[in-house]
């Protein structure tokens, strides 16, 4: 039962590094990819199709912020050709309107828009830049197509007192789906985690704005938010577990079973220019490090819980614990957990007047 | 919200049926691929906005002749609903 490798569901495609914002939770890499190194279309063309054959369904066009590819409306098109869902993971920063009808004749199923408050002045000190007004425009642009909208509001410390006027203005516009994600620590958000972390007040009182909101908002716009891991009593089941449903590939090539693997010390990445998809999903070492039960520490092993999150996110054991195969120090029953209640503790006993608050934020690599 | 069976089911923007090319046939809509099987696949092949919810259920009492008319129509509506709170289904 263990032996048989399923079927990957949905390929991430990082299509660049290069993004005009500087978002201080961003999920990329510290180490972002040359433009220089960047897979051209004719290869991604390769891939969807060996995506395709492989049984995946879905691809996510993100990065970086995909829009600085020029050849994305030939990448979507590919895509779609090859038989696949197309999603735009986006700031829609830059778009205008003529842009947006190339893209959805290309074959764009859904456009998801990035929100990173509810209004320009809050907005603009987590992106390093003042587009909240456009990113207004544009979700208004999108719903003028018959194409799928999603609203993805960033949620953490700094704007969730804002999280009822996110709500409100996504009333307004009824999209088909809004997600309200509380910041995840990889990445960029890693690096300026002790400002971001909510209070356990803020997370209790968004989580009750979001239910009335979800409740209200019931077959006109699909409501999505997770209770935030480090708050939880069990870690969530990362990616649908490591290398069963999803595939990223890097801008330059390298194929990841998630956003953050490289912090995880020893595994090998295998690159799309070398091999084929379905040789490095079946048989890549890197993805093959934590698929089945071996590589679980004692507490995962015996846990009726083990088929459900698999142990939760080994790339967040690494970060906390440093040890890619430990439980997840968020789960109740790791015997770190204490870790992370210290850095909880922390978050909600020391006043904000006393922290000097100095953003990380990420560079454009243009 | 039990659907009007005047009304006319239709796949809400950005949802679509898959290819067949890899032999089972999935609902695609953002984030998320629902499997369909044979019922559920017949239904959803005539949520095309021209077949009304009556329509719907007429055909498949006709198609699935052995199971209970009343158990048919209830199980259609039931899942026009949950497609419908999903959002991968409209009624007009």
């Amino acid at each position: 039962m263990t032996s048989t490798i399923p079927a990957p569901l949905a390929l991430i495609a990082e299509l660049t590094h290069r993004c005009p914002l500087h978002c201080v939770y961003c999920s990329n890499p510290l180490d972002l990819t040359r433009p220089d190194r960047e897979l051209p279309a004719a290869v991604w063309e390769r891939v969807f199709n060996e995506a395709a054959q492989l049984g995946l369904v879905q691809v996510d066009f993100t990065g970086g912020e995909p829009l600085a590819r020029s050849d994305l409306t030939e990448l979507i098109r590919s895509a779609r050709s090859a038989g696949l869902y197309v999603n735009l993971i986006t700031s829609g920063i830059p778009l205008d309107e003529k842009r947006l009808e190339e893209l959805v004749s290309a074959g764009l199923d859904h456009f998801q828009l990035s929100f990173q408050g509810a209004r320009e002045e809050n907005a603009a000190e987590f992106s390093g830049t003042r587009t909240h007004a456009r990113k207004v425009q544009v979700a208004n642009w999108v719903k003028r197509h018959r194409i799928a909208l999603t609203l993805n509001f960033v949620i953490h410390r700094r704007n969730l007192p804002d999280l009822e006027a996110m709500v409100e203005f996504t009333e307004e516009l009824a999209p088909s789906r809004a997600e309200f994600a509380h910041v995840q620590y990889y990445g960029w958000a890693f690096a300026n985690r002790e400002m971001l972390l909510p209070t356990r007040a803020q997370v209790e009182g968004s989580l009750e704005i979001l239910k009335a909101a979800e409740e209200r908002m019931r077959g006109r716009t699909r409501v999505e938010y997770v209770v935030p891991d480090y708050y939880a009593k069990y870690p969530k089941p990362c990616m649908g577990g490591w290398g069963r449903k999803v595939l990223l590939i890097k801008p330059e090539g390298d194929v990841l079973p998630c956003h953050a693997a490289n912090v995880i010390p020893g595994l090998k990445f295998e690159n799309v220019q070398a091999n084929s998809l379905r040789r490095i999903w079946e048989e890549s070492d890197a993805f093959r490090k934590f698929r089945g039960e071996n590589w679980m520490s004692e507490t995962c092993r015996t846990c009726d819980r083990r088929e459900q999150d698999f142990g939760g996110c080994r790339c967040q054991a690494f970060l906390l614990a440093k040890n890619a195969s430990a439980t997840d120090p968020v789960c109740s029953l790791s015997p770190d957990r204490s870790s992370v209640d210290a850095i909880l503790a922390r978050i909600n006993t020391s006043p904000e007047t006393t922290m000097k608050l100095e953003w990380i934020y990420r560079p454009n690599s243009s | 919200m039990i659907p009007g069976m005047d009304t006319h089911p239709r796949l809400a923007a950005g949802c679509r049926l898959s290819d067949q090319s890899q032999g089972h046939t999935m609902l695609l809509m953002p984030e998320r691929a629902l499997r369909l099987n044979g019922p559920s696949l017949e239904i959803v092949r005539r949520c095309d906005g021209r077949h009304t919810v009556a329509q719907i259920v007429q055909e498949l009492q006709a198609k699935y002749s052995k199971a209970l008319p009343k158990k048919v129509e209830h199980d259609i509506l039931e899942y026009l609903e949950l497609l419908h709170k999903e959002r991968a289904l409209d009624f007009e």
